[in-house]
């Protein structure tokens, strides 16, 4: 990420070129990469090739995105059917039309359907579709969620509590070149006639890496009975 | 350049050790799968590593593989895939 951070504009893209048979930083590389990054950026600063301003605005930015942004898309994709099929077919420029700029990766966005649950995993390093869901969570980067996405995906979904129904497929998306990828979730039963600000707010970033669904939503955002009941009993 | 596979195409991943970096995984090396879509072209990764431009750009595919079919004790059913990213010189025609 260092790295990234020092080439907003000839590099900008989030994986960290890691060969496979590196170990991930948090778990024993334990090497000079800080100290690496330090030094870079100060000789770049000195040369006149960057400037302080410019590497802070840039951390800034990236540290300032959130999932948020990944929830307006996926709202309006299920309010909008043409702006959904557009998602579909072009992540990156249906992206653009909210303002979300993917910078040079791509945007590709997966579709949970009642018969098929999409999960993202990076292998071989730690891509993440940053610019719609903010920095990963630190166990995207790890060996063991990297191994066990595509080793035993219905384990790890089992493990963060996502029981699929019988007959549903799991789809695993690996990351491993150029695109970015992002779960658009199956609407939770018992949102009709929502706003798509209020929609908006019901995607965690766990569900848009797949990890999770939002069959348990409703209930999780407190609203009322009627609507806990639809959420269990739908689909 | 036009792309040497279709959607649907049946291919088989190289199994080859190249030195240096390359973006596909050792898991799927030698293993056939169907192409499920065409990517763009992209400056190749495996020259961009070492500070090279990477050009002719490369032709990307996502190859969606069979889970039972790369892990022979998987733990779940036959439907079940996984998708993966690969650039075109990594693929060979397999069969149907």
């Amino acid at each position: 990420m260092a790295s990234a951070d020092l080439h907003p504009t000839a590099h900008d893209h989030d994986h960290d070129h890691d060969h496979e048979a590196t170990p991930p930083p948090d778990e024993g590389w334990g090497g000079y990469g800080p100290e690496l990054e330090t030094a870079v950026r100060e000789l770049l600063i000195e040369k006149g090739l960057i400037t302080a301003d410019a590497v802070r605005r840039t951390v800034e930015a990236i540290e300032s995105t959130t999932p948020a942004v990944g929830g307006r898309l996926v709202a309006r994709a299920w309010v909008d059917p043409a702006f959904r099929a557009r998602l579909l077919a072009d992540g990156s420029a249906a992206a653009r039309e909210l303002g979300v700029d993917m910078g040079t990766t791509r945007l590709l966005v997966v579709e949970n359907t009642p018969d098929e649950h999409n999960l993202i995993v990076c292998t071989l390093c730690s891509c993440y579709p940053r610019a719609v869901l903010g920095l990963p969570p630190a166990w995207y980067k790890s060996f063991a969620y990297r191994s066990r996405a595509v080793r035993e995906p219905r384990a790890v979904l089992a493990e963060f509590g996502t029981v699929l129904p019988e007959g549903v497929s799991v789809r695993v998306h690996d990351s491993t070149a150029d695109m970015r990828y992002m779960v658009l979730p199956l609407r939770p039963a018992g949102t009709e006639g929502w706003s798509e600000e209020a929609l908006a707010a019901l995607p965690t970033r766990d569900s848009m890496i797949g990890v999770t669904d939002l069959r348990g939503a409703l209930a999780l955002a407190g609203t009322k009975d009627e609507g806990e009941d639809k959420s269990r009993t739908g689909r | 350049m036009r792309p040497r596979f279709v959607p649907g195409d049946t291919v088989r991943v190289r199994q080859a050790e190249p030195l240096g970096h390359c973006r596909t995984p050792g898991f799927v090396r030698g293993h056939s799968g169907r192409i499920e879509r065409v990517l763009d072209e992209f400056p190749n990764p495996e020259e961009r590593a070492y500070g090279r431009p990477g050009l002719p750009k490369v032709r990307l595919y996502r190859v969606r593989f069979s889970q039972p079919g790369l892990w022979p004790d998987y733990d779940g059913p036959a439907g079940d895939t996984l998708d993966v990213e690969i650039y075109e010189h990594w693929l060979e025609p397999a069969g149907p």
